[in-house]
């Protein structure tokens, strides 16, 4: 979050539209730890990564639904061990759990 | 209120704070805002129940003082003992941490120091062991410790002592008085919180005679050494003594007894 903040601070003074993913747990290997964050902004501008590389892709699309009212904020599990896991995997082969929310407080 | 400028201001200024926010079950999307102010806890924003904020702020700033982030679960008005959880949905919250790790500072590389330094890592401090012995203070002795420093005690607080404040810890376990009198010396200039010294009651009798002797008398200042260093649990093992010292730590920076909780009365929390 540390490294979003000169950029949320734009957008909240801007009025722009901001989801937050951030990372609450990991399981097996994982690149980044709990409270590695990105940013997407209704016009598609990306901030922060959340795997190495990984899985940042998806996270956009699903940040992306819960700004266009697609989607409800939630939980959203990648890897390859869990039932509700995405198609998109980490290549380290752990499992990472990231909250999207819109950045509204 | 918006809980925005609170948090980016004491991120970027390296003051602890915590965000809560509610992942999963009822109440999704929610947030709270806490931070410890003197001695008192700042909470903003509320989950909707003033029992379930009491207890999410309590532990939340358990973790912010551990340095950690992570999920924890809760009944809707903050239940999380298995009983009471029964037949109740349950909330999921991530609990966000803005603080640098607390440090634990141990000085001697001797038979204790291993055991002491895996359990501080357990307990998510950054572990430094000191020693002036080239042979003993090695990384391959201590794989567990983020650092290993050949050194002085004096020269490691000269160095770095400013860094120590009332959630840290400095271990000495040396016993001998050339390396533990200028560490308790080094660590008397620190506001660190808790200093425990290492040796029978016997030593400590000469311990104090020796600091008497280059002017360490005050005694606020002795009232600080925790000697001999660790509760009464009666353990004779590394691991053993580990715990103890761990327990006497988590005691200190809570100001409780740590007495066994059913011969006390109030809430365990």
């Amino acid at each position: 979050m540390r490294e979003l903040l000169d950029d949320l601070d734009r957008w909240r003074a801007a009025g722009t539209r901001v989801a937050i993913a951030r990372v609450v747990a990991t399981d097996g290997s994982g690149p980044r730890g709990p409270g590695a964050a990105m940013a997407v902004s209704n016009d598609g501008e990306v901030i922060g990564s959340v795997s190495g590389g990984c899985v940042e892709g998806a996270v956009v699309g699903e940040a992306l639904a819960v700004l266009n009212g697609e989607r409800d904020a939630g939980m959203v599990t990648f890897g390859y061990s869990d039932d509700e896991a995405f198609a998109v995997g980490l290549t380290c082969g752990g499992t990472i759990r990231l909250f999207i929310e819109e950045f509204n407080w | 209120m918006s809980m925005w400028p609170t948090l980016s201001e004491r991120i970027r200024l390296g003051s602890p704070v915590a965000l809560v926010t509610v992942v999963d079950g009822p109440g999704i999307g929610g947030h709270l805002l806490v931070h410890p102010d003197d001695d008192s806890v700042v909470v903003l924003g509320s989950l909707g129940d003033p029992d379930l904020d009491r207890v999410v702020a309590r532990d939340a700033i358990a973790e912010l003082e551990a340095g950690r982030s992570g999920v924890r679960t809760y009944g809707p008005r903050g239940q999380t003992t298995p009983e009471d959880l029964i037949d109740e949905p349950t909330l999921t919250v991530f609990v966000e941490s803005w603080a640098p790790p607390p440090q634990m500072w141990i000085f001697g590389a001797v038979d204790f120091t291993a055991a002491l330094a895996r359990v501080a890592k357990i307990l998510g401090y950054r572990v430094l062991v000191a020693d002036a012995r080239e042979v003993f203070a090695t990384t391959r002795r201590f794989p567990m410790a983020d650092e290993v420093r050949v050194s002085w005690p004096g020269d490691v607080f000269t160095a770095r002592g400013h860094e120590l404040g009332p959630r840290d810890a400095v271990c000495i376990l040396t016993h001998d008085p050339k390396f533990d009198i200028p560490a308790v010396r080094g660590a008397l200039a620190t506001s660190v919180g808790y200093i425990g010294v290492m040796g029978s009651r016997t030593t400590h009798d000469r311990r104090l005679e020796r600091l008497a002797e280059v002017g360490i008398d005050d005694p606020a200042d002795l009232d600080r050494l925790l000697s001999p260093i660790g509760l009464d649990l009666g353990g004779r093992t590394p691991e053993e003594t580990a715990i103890s010292i761990c327990a006497e730590i988590i005691a200190t920076r809570t100001g409780r007894s740590a007495r066994q909780l059913r011969t006390a009365e109030g809430p365990i929390h």
